[in-house]
């Protein structure tokens, strides 16, 4: 449905975007995600005809975007980083001049009163658009993007600003919209494509690091064989007890005393090998109450704070395995 | 282009510039009127339209100068640019709609003749080529300020921008009057807006001087379709 390929821009001698590709199929979500300044609002203006491309391809349903706009375009909602709003008109003048712009031709009345009660806006259609919160003009730029029911929604960072009743409300929206559109998706909040998302892709300094399903990313971010333990007794001796475990790799002493005799212990063992009934058994062996035992797996947000601001690209397991235990 | 064209004509009245523009365009129009004809009891008109070139030329800057420049600002060109319509359609949905403002300000001249011809006899016929003369002029402005106002974020820039262009058209014409009578000359003042809008006030209308102006009109608006082309690459 849509499909970007080794797309580069740049801006003078700045290459905000580099090489990128990726693709989206039918009715699926992706997500788009990354640091600010990473190259998400560029790639999705390219996407939408908005910038040409220095280099690659974009198309949209076989249609590349500098070839036959038009047709291109036709298939696309945009909402960009800032919406597009007309200030100095109402909410429902504004549809109704998109409405006309895209040259849509459903039913007018019909087709704009099902797109308010979709984006909750039906409320504030007669206000002049200056005067609506931001959460309501991002709401009248959500509802601009869906006229005309195009088959592809590009979303530009559609909750920003927003208080979080209003992101989960718009998250919940974008969900529904996935099930019968192509939605890309950019954000710089990890949590967001995570709830959201079937694809991730995680771009940076306009490279893609990496392009997975999301499940395929959370998977290897799991791991059984690492925990973080909390227990009583000396770090020394606990160390000691622990490190003789036959598969472990590393007993490393996060922090003393995190309570009155109570320390933090990352364990490391070898893939594969579950240590945690030895480890309990162990420590009550000697008498150390275990307080605290869960794995340590990382948060995709903590594997993406590494991508993002260290300097491993490529692999993200092989960043989650750098990450870990390197304190 | 029909929905650009309604939406920024419509925005000329919800904001004072639609007003403010139609207001001087009959103030001075009135005034000269008062000046050349009714207080001298002449039914010869051609003088006030000759005036309002200079008004025009200040004044028509600010009915453009928002048309491209705010959209730019406001980040609305991220919609116009993004849907499914060619830019012409977008620049000439731009042009008419100042266009038709410029249209309901001219419409004021033939009244006049209407006025004068409550109590004198009056020909018509200078009047409507005047008319049609003034029309033409219009579109010369208006695309120029179309173009400028495709060049900047700051309406105020495109609002000087442009009455800095028209200004040139006018000194070209100064100019040409310095320059020794010659090939350079004739060349000069075949291509000078004002001389040849001087010789329709004059009652000289050509099929050349109506060519000229529509091209030069076709020019600008040429020039701002590249202009937005050109901004995508940038
Ligand atoms: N018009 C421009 N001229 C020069 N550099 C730009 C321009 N627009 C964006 N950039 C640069 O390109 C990079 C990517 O920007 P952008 O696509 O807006 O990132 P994101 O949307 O991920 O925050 C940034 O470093 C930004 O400074
Ligand atoms: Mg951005």
């Amino acid at each position: 449905m849509i499909e970007v390929k080794n797309l580069t821009k740049r801006y003078g001698s700045k290459t905000a975007v580099s090489n990128i590709s990726f693709t989206a199929e039918e009715s699926e979500i992706l997500g788009f995600l990354g640091p600010n300044g990473a190259g998400k609002s560029t790639t999705m203006n390219i996407l939408t005809g908005y910038l040409s491309s220095t280099e690659g391809e974009a198309k949209i349903n076989g249609i590349d975007i500098l070839e036959e706009p038009v047709k291109a375009k036709q298939m696309i909602g945009y909402l960009p980083e800032q919406p597009p709003l007309y200030l100095d008109m109402t909410v429902m003048e504004y549809l109704k001049f998109v409405y006309g712009l895209k040259k849509c031709k459903l039913p007018i009345n019909s087709h704009l009163k099902e797109i308010c009660d979709l984006v909750k806006i039906t409320d504030v259609k007669d206000r002049v658009i200056k005067n609506l919160s931001k959460g309501y003009k991002q709401r009248v730029g959500l509802a601009q993007a869906l006229v005309g029911n195009p088959p592809v929604l590009i979303l530009d960072e559609p909750t920003v600003g927003l208080d979080p009743k209003q992101i989960i409300e718009i998250r919940a929206l974008i969900k529904k919209l996935g099930k019968n559109h192509t939605v890309i998706l950019s954000s710089h909040i990890l949590p967001e494509i995570q709830a959201v998302c079937d694809k991730i892709v995680i771009i940076n300094r306009g490279k893609v690091v990496a392009n997975d399903s999301a499940d395929n990313l959370a998977r290897n971010m799991s791991a059984d064989h690492k925990l973080v333990i909390r227990c009583e007794g000396a770090s020394t001796d606990v160390k000691k007890l622990l490190s003789s475990i036959p598969g472990m790799d590393e007993v490393f002493v996060n922090r003393e005393n995190v309570e009155e005799g109570v320390s933090e212990y990352f364990l490391n063992a070898k893939p594969g090998t579950d240590i945690r009934r030895e480890v309990s058994k162990r420590l009550a062996s000697r008498n150390y109450t275990l307080l605290m035992m869960k794995s340590s797996e990382l948060t995709l947000e903590e594997v993406f704070l590494k991508i993002t601001t260290g300097d491993i690209y490529g692999n993200v397991a092989d960043s989650v395995d750098k990450l870990k235990f390197t304190k | 282009m029909f929905a650009i064209f309604k939406r920024e004509f419509r925005a000329y009245f919800t904001s004072p510039l639609g007003y403010v523009f139609l207001a001087i365009f009959y103030a001075f129009s009135g005034l000269f009127f008062y000046i050349f004809a009714l207080s001298v009891g002449s039914t010869d008109i051609s003088s006030v339209f000759l005036m309002m070139f200079m008004v025009l030329m200040v004044f028509v800057p600010l009915l453009t100068m928002r048309l491209l420049s705010e959209d730019k600002k406001q980040k609305t060109d991220q919609l116009t640019l993004t849907a499914p319509v060619s830019l012409l359609s977008i620049v000439m949905g731009k042009f008419l709609a100042a266009y038709a403002i410029f249209a309901i300000g001219v419409a004021v001249m033939p009244v006049y003749g209407f006025v004068m011809s409550t109590f004198a006899k009056v020909s018509w016929l200078p009047i409507w080529g005047n008319t049609v003369g003034l029309l033409l002029l219009g579109g010369i402005f208006v695309s120029i300020g179309l173009f400028v106002s495709s060049l900047t974020e700051n309406q105020m820039i495109a609002a000087i921008g442009s009455f800095f262009i028209n200004l040139m058209i006018l000194l070209m014409n100064t100019l040409t009057s310095a320059l020794p009578t010659g090939f350079l000359q004739d060349v000069l003042s075949s291509i000078s807006v004002y001389s040849r809008y001087s010789q329709i006030t004059n009652g000289i209308f050509s099929l050349s001087s109506l060519i000229f102006f529509v091209s030069v009109i076709f020019i600008f608006l040429f020039l701002t379709v590249r202009v937005l082309e050109k901004r995508r690459w940038a």
